[in-house]
């Protein structure tokens, strides 16, 4: 006998800080969850990825191998690999566990700015400044990309990839979709750079930052403007933008060190979080949680909503957080 | 209480299987036995056969090789008159494999209840015998209980029947009389439809018994019951898979071993009649058997297996063994049956008969001969498709190109010379030159001819020349003078010229010929009357003279070329196409319109280019995505060829859609659209609805705007954009600073190529000040932008840009530093690692372990990078201030060089430059040091 499922509350937004943990990696240059949320990694200037667990507070594991530093990573869905994009060109296929490097991908000119596995891990998407996205195959050992996407005019600062299509937001202020089952690209104007896009869970829309300090919210399928949020400064860093858990709020790092999300529908502005002093360096949603990860100052912070109690404060590595 | 607190701990852990086990050290771990290598091996270690040789394997007894370890070994003789009495009778099975008598073989050896248990209605005599010992036996009466022990094969069905006084044999019902004879059919009787064949129609009784008494019953004739199982495989009508029961005839185990159980008594009793009838004894005849080495009846090896054991009439009932088909009991052939030659073997089915007439074979054409280089693939060459937009594209390519790749060789048709279409028709040279009057002149008269000629060829040509152009190109027969001037000019650099490398001619392999003797020629110092002697002689004079010209400037030309480059270069193995240059199809068009809409928030159809892309096929298999274009080979956009030099690969093609009357249509369309919908934020205010109704007047606005910002009173500028920028709704600030985005890129350029010295001075003097924390900033932005009340942001905007590229107290190892240099070249810049913020906490965070000379030695590289005036006054100034330098020239490089990461935090940079030009530098410096107090 199955009740009916309660009602989902309001939505709620992380609002206190739970925990702040000094890295040691210099800048951190993005963090991002794993699929499921509970572990997260953070990639340092000083060349290393590490592999945390923010609700406990616990470094794992520490990934070294790059050359440069390491500018974004992914996980993949079954947690096995994870892939990281390097200021030195390449993009590197870790093994978890043994935290080896399992292959490397050279073939970008320039930084790779931003990395991301397809959904069954069998493709790594790397966009860089190059301006060109590629595709390479984890499945076969051949050196070269699957293909090379070099449809932007300038640096790709942002990919996100769904079942069948690939989103590169690109510093031409162009948001592209190449949608692979309908052999189709959309080349939507946005105006501005653009630093971070995002799918919505639904994947009927997408959330596009740009350097003109807006976020819009573009329907995917039309590439009409349904929303556009700001109040945040976004004008000179590549800063990411975020989507709550329930997609009911747009969240986006700001220069001025706070984080700001803003109601989805409305477009009113909901919270403000004060992270850091300096502009905050990236941004990670929680796939199911209101949890936010931010990095700002060296420093991996993660912020639940208000009603989050800490079952135990047992191994918090880290430091506390600046002031 | 250690074992206790381990099991404790123990508890927690769930654990699944058993664990590996633990690798010993340096051991290695085995590799997995691959596939080809699992194999299952039987007791012996032989590869296990899961057929013996009776099922279609073969097994060869020792390690496939015979009999024994020995080899094979003979049996030995033994005297038959001893043996003759026991001499062993062999059944099949002394012939099978193992694999055969396994679980999965033929026969396999499987536990039969035994005659002694079978059913007590098995041996009378037998039974009495027993009966009689259990009266005699010591102990009388403990055979009944045998009876009662032995398990009964027979169903009570079967038992009640019997005691009812039904027979084996015999149907089941009331007794009947039998019909009287059976009555001729009457010939008049007329059949309508199809006619069953004669015989069938009636019952089946027994047409042998004439005589049958009034008063005699007869049990009713067992039928077969009809089978109304539904059919649930898959094979044929009819279909009864080889039973073995029935194959091997049923009838050599009886004694030896209860192998083939299945067989029914009736079974055998009707194969051994066949037997007897046959003469044989007990039979293992047949191919699958052969003869035995040991058996001595050898009459009929080959073939038993013969048509005439299978029934050849059609008979309607028989009494049911299913055995009709299989092996024709000769006890159901009836004499006297209208035969009909059934041609094929096998069953008929219930219902069915045979066909009294054959049905007309079915006509079959044969399929058609291939031809012999017939390739069953087709290629699918890539067309473009004459949708609507690709009119346009088609017929601007076709301007540009004079034809489009696919037809190039219908329209070069007209390209062709005489003597190229003579040689695609196949049509034989012309022998010498064409036929002339000449020709039928004597030596002598020729040579008079020529003179005369000549002299008034030259005449004409000296009248001519002043008229005529040097260099037309289509200059008719060139006068000899000319020619001979020609030869003078080349003459001499030919003859030291190399082997000829340049090929101008190589699309035409005659005329390059031509030109090769020419040259030649001509090096050779021949005359140019001997030098026409090379040319194509079916030409016409006037195009011989051409080409002679032709050949003359290539000469030249080559003269030129070849001293200098020809050692340089080498032939490319392969030629490409060089006045061809791949371009993408479709293009995204011009950014012009896209801005506007992008302006006026008209996201959608404006904003929007749709391409057809093709994704890689392996791509597609990776995401688990159809191929949505399997027959094409392009990847990725489709590109066109076209030409290299074309003016067309610069210019954005206008299409239709992206015209800008088609766009205010669209606009239209679109407010009607979002008219019935709800009202939401998004959606413009009535009073910029109105401003925008017509968007040729708001393009030019905002081009006049442009215009007016592109002016040298920036700071108005300024002042407004950031006005906006804090004060007004943001539309309008985005409005404003696209505006400016769009205005800004010229002006960064034109001052990074003219704005020399004076600029850099008044940039770093301006970094300076930057450099010192926020009141400087503060200070000069009021003063320059004359802007009063200077938002908090905008300040520590700009100075946090600063501090974030050269903040000494970076607790970050000197590579990442640079990288942070390096990391300023495209787009958005990553944030700064750590940020100075409001309150200069950092100072004490440096680490004592900084790297000084490292630092020093990159400040040595500024100060030889940036030897500018304002250099020299502030070489005594803090050393970060010229990093800073370093940072600043090379961000505002770089904007000069590609802007896209337009800002307003660059502008705002950019902007103050320009202030600060008008400043002297005197200004400044009084300025810095009222700062430093």
């Amino acid at each position: 006998m199955a009740f009916p499922r309660p009602r989902p509350g309001p939505a709620e937004l992380p609002r206190r800080r739970v925990r702040s943990l000094a890295c040691g990696q210099g800048a951190v240059r993005a963090a991002r969850f794993n699929v499921d949320g509970n572990y997260c990694l953070t990639c340092g200037s000083d060349k290393s990825l590490k592999l945390w667990n923010p609700h406990k507070g616990t470094l794992l594991r520490a990934y070294h191998g790059h050359g440069y530093e390491v500018l974004d990573a992914a996980g993949s869905f079954d947690n096995s690999q994870l892939c990281s994009g390097s200021a030195d060109k390449t993009v590197a296929l870790w093994d978890v566990a043994s935290g080896q490097v399992v292959r490397k991908f050279r073939g970008h000119a320039g930084k790779v700015s931003c990395v991301q596995f397809n959904e069954e891990a069998t493709v790594i998407v790397s966009g860089s400044i190059d301006s060109t996205v590629r595709c390479w195959d984890c499945r076969s050992r051949r050196p070269e990309p699957v293909q090379v996407l070099d449809e932007a005019k300038d640096g790709v600062a942002s990919v996100s990839v769904s079942a069948h299509e690939l989103l590169s937001g690109s510093v031409d202020g162009r948001v592209r979709r190449y949608d692979l089952r309908a052999g189709q690209l959309y080349s939507d104007y946005v105006g501005s750079p653009v630093t971070c896009v995002c799918f919505t869970k639904d994947g009927q829309c997408v959330l596009a930052a740009s350097l003109d300090s807006t976020l819009r919210l573009l329907d995917k399928d039309t590439g009409e403007l349904l929303g556009e949020y700001t109040g945040h400064r976004s004008a000179t860093y590549k800063l990411d933008c975020v989507l709550s858990e329930r997609d009911t709020h747009v969240g986006s790092a700001s220069e001025d060190g706070k984080v700001y999300f803003w109601d989805l529908v409305e477009g009113s502005l909901a919270l403000s979080l004060a992270v850091g002093r300096g502009a905050v360096q990236s941004l990670a949603f929680h796939p199911t949680l209101p949890c936010l990860l931010a990095a700002a100052d060296g420093h991996l912070q993660l912020w639940r909503e208000e009603a989050f109690e800490e079952e135990e404060q047992g191994g918090d590595g880290g430091g506390h957080a600046p002031p | 209480m250690a074992a206790e607190s381990s099991d404790s701990e123990e508890e927690d852990l769930v654990s699944y299987g058993s664990a590996l086990p633990a690798l010993q050290e340096g051991e290695r771990i085995k590799k997995p036995v691959p596939l080809q290598e699992q194999t299952v091996k039987d007791a012996k270690g032989r590869y296990q056969r899961f057929h013996g040789a009776f099922t279609g394997g073969f097994s060869a007894g020792y390690f496939n090789t015979v009999g024994t370890k020995e080899g094979w070994t003979p049996s030995s003789f033994i005297s038959s008159r001893q043996k003759r009495a026991d001499k062993t009778v062999l059944g099949p099975e002394d012939f099978m494999d193992e694999e055969d008598l396994s679980e999965f073989g033929i026969a396999p050896k499987d536990i039969t209840t035994t005659d002694d248990f079978a059913s007590k209605a098995k041996d009378r005599i037998k039974e009495k015998a027993r009966q009689i010992a259990g009266v005699v036996a010591a102990i009388p009466g403990t055979t009944a209980f045998d009876d009662l022990i032995g398990p009964s094969k027979i169903t009570i069905g079967v038992e009640l029947l019997r005691k009812m006084g039904w027979k084996e044999g015999q149907g089941i019902g009331p007794r009947i009389k039998r019909k009287p004879r059976r009555q001729k059919p009457d010939p008049q009787v007329k059949v309508y439809g199809c006619a069953l064949p004669p015989g069938l129609s009636e019952g089946s009784e027994d047409e042998e018994d004439e005589y049958q008494p009034e008063n005699v019953t007869f049990a009713p004739k067992d039928v077969m019951p009809v089978d109304l199982t539904p059919k649930e495989n898959v094979h044929g009508l009819g279909y009864k898979g080889l039973d073995p029961t029935q194959a091997l005839f049923g009838v050599p185990g009886r004694e030896h071993l209860n192998l083939f159980t299945g067989g029914s008594e009736k079974t055998s009793d009707l194969l051994g009649d066949l037997r007897h009838n046959k003469g044989r004894k007990l039979g293992i005849t047949g191919q699958a058997f052969g003869v035995g080495a040991l058996e001595e009846e050898d009459d009929d090896i080959y073939a038993t297996e013969t048509l005439s054991k299978y029934d050849t009439v059609l008979k309607d009932e028989e009494p049911g063994d299913g055995l009709y088909g299989w092996t024709a009991p000769k006890q159901y052939k009836s004499k006297k049956r209208f035969e009909t030659e059934v041609k094929y073997i096998g069953k008929i089915l219930d219902g069915f008969f045979l066909a009294s007439k054959s049905s007309a074979p079915s006509k079959t054409y044969p399929p058609p001969d291939l031809p012999r280089d017939y390739r069953p693939v087709h290629y699918f060459r890539p067309v473009i498709a004459a949708g609507n937009e690709n009119y346009h594209l088609r017929k601007t390519l076709e301007e540009s190109t004079g034809k489009l790749e696919n037809d190039t060789t219908q329209q070069s048709r007209h390209t062709l010379n005489a003597s190229q279409r003579r040689e695609r028709l196949g049509e034989t040279v012309l022998k010498g030159p064409a036929p002339s009057v000449l020709e039928y002149l004597s030596e002598k008269d020729r040579e008079r001819l020529k003179e005369v000629k000549k002299t008034s060829e030259q005449q004409m040509k000296a009248k001519m020349l002043p008229q005529q152009s040097q260099n037309s190109r289509f200059q008719p027969a060139p006068a000899n003078e000319a020619l001979q001037k020609w030869q003078m000019f080349l003459g001499g650099q030919l003859a030291n010229a190399g082997s000829s490398d340049f090929k101008p001619f190589a699309r035409y392999p005659e005329k390059q010929k031509r030109y090769e003797s020419f040259v030649q020629s001509l090096k050779q110092g021949q005359k140019v009357d001997t030098l026409e002697h090379y040319l194509d002689p079916s030409m016409t004079e006037w195009e011989r003279g051409r080409e002679q010209e032709e050949f003359f400037r290539a000469a030249m030309f080559y003269r030129s070329s070849n001293s200098t480059l020809s050692s340089r270069f080498t032939r490319a193995k392969y030629e490409d196409d060089v006045d061809k240059v791949e371009v993408p199809r479709d293009q995204e068009n011009d950014i012009d319109d896209k801005e506007s809409a992008v302006k006026m928030k008209m996201f959608g159809k404006l904003t929007r280019d749709k391409f057809e892309w093709h994704p890689e096929k392996l791509l597609c298999k990776r995401f688990n995505v159809p191929d949505p274009y399997p027959d094409s080979s392009i990847v990725g956009l489709p590109k066109v060829k076209r030409d290299k030099y074309s003016v067309f690969n610069f210019l954005a093609l206008p299409e239709p859609t992206t015209s800008v009357a088609q766009a205010t249509n669209e606009r239209i369309q679109q407010n009607n659209l979002n008219k019935p919908k709800k009202p939401s934020r998004w959606d413009v205010s009535d009073k910029e609805k109105e401003k925008k109704d017509s968007i040729s007047e708001f393009i030019s606005l905002a081009r006049s705007k442009a215009d007016v910002q592109q002016q040298p009173p920036v700071p108005t500028t300024e002042e407004c954009r950031t006005e906006t920028n804090e004060t007004l709704p943001s539309e309008t600030a985005n409005e404003d600073k696209d505006q400016e985005e769009e205005s800004r890129p010229p002006m960064d350029l034109f001052k990074a190529i003219f704005v020399s010295s004076s600029d850099e001075k008044s940039s770093s003097s301006e970094e300076e000040s930057d450099e010192e924390q926020e009141p400087t900033v503060s200070v000069i932005n009021s003063e320059t932008t004359k802007q009063v009340d200077l938002p908090d942001s905008s300040s520590s905007n700009v100075q946090e840009n600063v501090a974030a590229a050269t903040e000494p107290g970076l607790p970050l190892p000197p590579a990442s530093k640079e990288e942070l240099d390096m990391a300023e070249e495209f787009g958005p810049r990553l944030p700064p690692a750590f940020s100075s913020g409001p309150i200069q906490q950092q100072g004490p965070v440096v680490p004592a372990s900084f790297p000084g000379p490292s630092r020093k030695e990159k400040h040595k590289k500024n100060r030889e990078k940036h030897r500018t005036k304002r250099d020299h006054k502030h070489k005594k100034e803090k050393k970060k201030k010229q990093k800073k330098h370093k940072n600043k020239g090379k961000h505002r490089n770089k904007k000069s060089e590609k802007d896209s990461s337009s800002d307003t935090e660059d502008s705002s940079d950019s902007l103050s430059d320009i202030d600060t030009t008008g400043l002297s530098p005197k200004e400044l410096l009084r300025r810095l040091k009222q700062l430093q107090h």
